[in-house]
């Protein structure tokens, strides 16, 4: 094992809790930041030379601290933010005598502050999410952008716009309580679910990193559903992502070309993880009569992982979830899927209806996917000429070059005899 | 990567089928436990009965052979396992390195295989074979 590399995994597992106690006694997420990152540098400088210290976590806390109080020595403590340091640093000082203890004091509350702080509504959705996995995942700006393809001075300039509107906003390092909650922890979810989404749409890239943006996400989901077990839609997210997760060897062929959900090889699919998810889904569906968007996919993500073939799956049970998810989030692509759903559950004829009248959606307007689930229905209906001039309409306007090809296959297909 | 952490305690080999962990050993391992946990890394873990109480099969001479436990000749046994989902081997280890365990005890760290890492034909033998499904 080289030296760097066990330096790496110390701080993977340190740097949330490191951060997340020094945004408590500096109350800014920032400047917790940047003192974190200080004591990293010190730490790569001086562990391969003397060894990993017997307590890291001590050792960490310790270097930050002294980092911030030469920071402090080095300001005029002429305005109220630089006087509340000064208060956050009197406290540290108080807090060291005994710093194991206070290491362990109140951590689980620090490091939710730090999630809800660090995802705030304040920030575009893409700032919250270079924030996160700098802050909670403990990745550098050259990994963030590596797994986003975005050039890394983009992604420092997100962090340090982040800190910057956090900071000019004076955001609370705080957990959100009552109504203010439900809507502050719907946008730490957004985060962990599009950082998940980024990596679950990079198939078999070329850039390990970029997939590995799903084991961050998931590593985020566990964390915060294990922070708040009463929760039910951080439960339905994680169920979500480990029931997605769980396929992710079979959805892809040799070639690398995508495997519809219903061609996949079940054998192939991640048991151990489709057993976390629906327990952790039976778990979450206790805490709330009316699930919520994450959960409602979860329980439809759940059906298919229950159905040891594609032809077992219970497709009533997944229309009916995906009627109730238009309620709960309604959006086009809810209602397609739903047409998909009742297709398969009652008959293409039925599911042709709730397609047809999405027709006038001007969110799906330079969409392939109302052609692919109208030409599938239509082809089921044995409407096939009608069905091969949607696949031609889809292959125009999809944008994958794999999936034109199996489009135009569709559209060229010989009518059954 | 996905590694177990095989806890292999001192003398277990010859407890006794009740033998039982101390209050204070068990809490803190419930607490390391839960610091896996709020870390993000724990996929799954178990603790195991004393061997006394086991058996084990062998295979000499192709055909199997039943002994009952406790097996005292056997130097290390299992006494239960930690699943994680890490992202270095290094990771593994050094939360290997975290655990309050005894003196005596010995934690083996092994990466879990996935069905990837193995040559076509192993893959292809593999295909079709159902795993339990749905619960």
């Amino acid at each position: 094992m080289t030296a760097v590399a066990v330096i790496e995994a110390v701080w993977r597992i340190e740097q949330p809790k490191l951060a997340a106690r020094l945004a408590r006694y500096l109350r800014d997420v920032g400047l917790a930041e940047e003192i974190a990152q200080d004591a990293f540098l010190q730490a790569m400088e001086r562990w391969p030379r003397d060894g990993v210290p017997r307590n890291p976590a001590a050792w960490l806390t310790q270097v930050a601290k002294n980092r911030a109080l030469d920071r402090l020595r080095r300001t005029t403590l002429i305005d109220a933010k630089h006087r509340e340091l000064a208060v956050g640093l009197a406290e540290l000082e108080r807090a060291t005598p005994d710093i194991e203890a206070a290491l362990d004091e109140n951590i689980d509350d620090d490091l939710l502050r730090l999630i809800f702080t660090a995802c705030h509504p304040v920030l575009p959705a893409e700032q919250r999410a270079a924030l996160t996995l700098r802050l909670l995942g403990g990745l550098s700006t050259a990994e963030i952008a590596r797994a986003f393809l975005a050039p890394e001075a983009t992604v420092a300039q997100r962090i340090v716009r982040a800190k910057r509107t956090l900071r000019d906003a004076a955001i609370p390092f705080e957990t959100p309580r009552g109504k203010e909650r439900r809507e502050r922890l719907a946008a730490v979810l957004e985060v962990v679910y599009l950082i998940f989404n980024e990596g679950y749409v990079a198939t078999a890239g070329p850039d390990w990193l970029r997939a590995d943006l799903c084991g961050e996400a998931l590593r985020l989901g566990r964390l915060l559903a294990a922070l708040t077990p009463q929760e039910p839609e951080a439960q339905g997210l994680l169920a979500l992502m480990e029931l997605h997760a769980s396929r992710f060897a079979a959805r892809t062929d040799k070639a690398g070309a995508p495997i519809l959900l219903l061609d996949q090889d079940r054998s192939r699919w991640d048991w151990t993880l489709i057993r976390r998810g629906l327990d952790g889904l039976n778990r979450a569906m206790t805490l709330t009569p009316t699930p919520g968007p994450y959960l409602l996919q979860a329980m439809i993500a759940a059906c298919h992982a229950r159905a040891s073939t594609a032809a077992d799956t219970d497709w009533i049970a997944i229309a009916a979830y995906y009627q109730a998810l238009a309620l709960a989030a309604p959006s086009p692509i809810v209602e397609l899927n739903r047409a998909v759903a009742v297709g398969m559950a009652f008959g293409p004829a039925q599911g042709l209806a709730i397609a047809d009248a999405l027709r006038g959606e001007s969110r799906l307007q330079g969409s392939h996917l109302l052609s692919t689930v109208r030409g599938d229905l239509l082809e089921k209906l044995g409407q096939f000429a009608q069905a091969r001039a949607e696949f031609r309409h889809a292959a125009e306007l999809t944008g994958n070059e794999r999936e034109r090809a199996l489009l135009l296959a569709r559209a060229n297909a010989p009518a059954p005899a | 990567m996905r590694f177990m952490m095989l806890m292999i305690p001192g003398g277990y080999q010859s407890a006794a089928p009740d033998a039982m962990p101390s209050p204070e050993a068990v809490q803190a391992m419930m607490k390391y436990n839960e610091e896996l946990k709020k870390a993000g890394v724990l996929l799954a873990l178990d603790g195991l009965h004393p061997p006394a109480s086991g058996a084990r099969v062998s295979f000499k001479g192709g055909k199997p052979t039943v002994t009952d436990g406790p097996f005292p000749e056997v130097k290390e046994v299992l006494g239960g396992y930690w699943m994680i989902e890490v992202r270095s081997r290094e990771e593994a280890v050094e939360w290997a390195r975290r655990c309050p365990a005894s003196e005596t005890d010995v934690i083996e760290v092994r990466r879990v295989h996935e069905m990837s890492e193995f040559p076509e034909d192993v893959q292809k033998a593999a295909e079709g074979l159902s795993k339990p499904q749905g619960q």
